[in-house]
């Protein structure tokens, strides 16, 4: 199966992030009032690790293990970082958790979470509708 | 060792270890760190419709799936195997502002004041978890990403569209937190 080796980084995605307790709805209230640096160290130190990370892929022009060049695509912004992004982050403070969280606390044996991956299913979905409508 | 896996990781152990896997999915495979995509990639496998946005080829974006499912098995390892049962070691005064919106219960990674099946059914449970849901999953899709997406990948490839959707995550959070949030707890 080709696609088991992105399980395992996910195991260990998932497995870093509930450890360190940022799949904690605590966690994000304590991030949301400035009262702890635990999670804007964790935020930190990735955003440090990953920039130098890429820095060193472009600069010797490092190839994937299949051969083909690694390409990071320029975002293009759109209004929807603002509007959508304020309502993420409203999401993110009110169930306490982001979607990569949602699926570790189900695993960690949270079922009642299984309530928030459904609605944030169908958030996307109503969304995906509206689109059209939407400014970006 | 064990006991020492068992202990919460301090953010300087975590932070490089998830920032380590921005360089793993790119050298394993071209990927790019984003884990809201998942949802997308459900929906359009699961209940397209008629959405445009929902028609695309899914199945080439699989790794996606098995990324999240991936994460699903880390929380489980992470939850049951390696947890201490300690409750999570947040500030004095956090837990003063919490004990304020009327949650009392400290045990575990999430309150079980929201977070259980009991809660699910009361109006407060209910709100909390469906509205936080839906605005996780309709924000992060309108913003084009989440914290995965915009704040890791995107900040660490130094794209300015994604600081100004972090910037907005945090106005958002903020306005939920202090604004929004304490007349939410108070009235339900």
């Amino acid at each position: 199966m080709k696609y088991i080796k992105y399980m395992l980084v996910g195991t260990m995605f998932g497995l870093v992030l509930t450890k360190t307790e940022a799949v904690s709805w605590f966690r994000i209230q304590e991030m949301f009032r400035f009262q702890s640096f635990h999670m804007y160290g964790i935020i930190g130190s990735a955003i440090v690790v990953g920039v130098i990370s890429i820095q060193i892929i472009k600069r010797f022009k490092i190839k994937a293990l299949g051969g083909e060049t690694i390409s990071i695509p320029d975002k293009k912004f759109n209004k929807g970082a603002i509007f959508g992004g304020t309502i993420f982050g409203m999401g993110w403070a009110l169930a306490g958790a982001c979607p990569g969280p949602l699926y570790a606390l189900l695993g960690a044996g949270y079922t009642s979470i299984i309530v928030v991956i459904l609605s944030a299913l169908a958030g996307t979905w109503v969304y995906s509708y509206l689109r059209p409508k939407l400014p970006h | 060792m064990i006991e020492l896996l068992k202990e919460p990781w301090p953010w300087y152990v975590s932070g490089p270890l998830i920032g380590i896997s921005i360089p793993i999915l790119l050298i394993l495979g071209n990927k790019m760190l984003g884990i809201s995509s998942s949802l997308r990639h459900t929906c359009a496998a699961v209940l397209p419709g008629n959405v445009a946005f929902l028609k695309y080829n899914w199945k080439s974006e699989m790794w996606s799936m098995f990324f999240a499912l991936g994460i699903f098995i880390g929380g489980f390892i992470g939850g049951n195997l390696l947890n201490n049962g300690e409750p999570v070691k947040i500030s004095a005064e956090t837990v003063e502002d919490i004990k304020a919106l009327g949650i009392n219960s400290f045990e575990g990674l999430v309150p079980s004041d929201i977070f259980s099946w009991d809660a699910v059914f009361t109006l407060q449970g209910l709100i909390i978890l469906v509205f936080g849901g839906f605005m996780i999953g309709f924000g992060s899709r309108y913003a084009g990403g989440c914290t995965s997406g915009h704040a890791i990948m995107g900040l660490s490839s130094l794209q300015w569209p994604s600081l100004v959707a972090v910037i907005f995550f945090f106005v958002g959070g903020l306005i939920m937190t202090h604004l929004i949030a304490p007349v939410l707890y108070s009235i339900l």
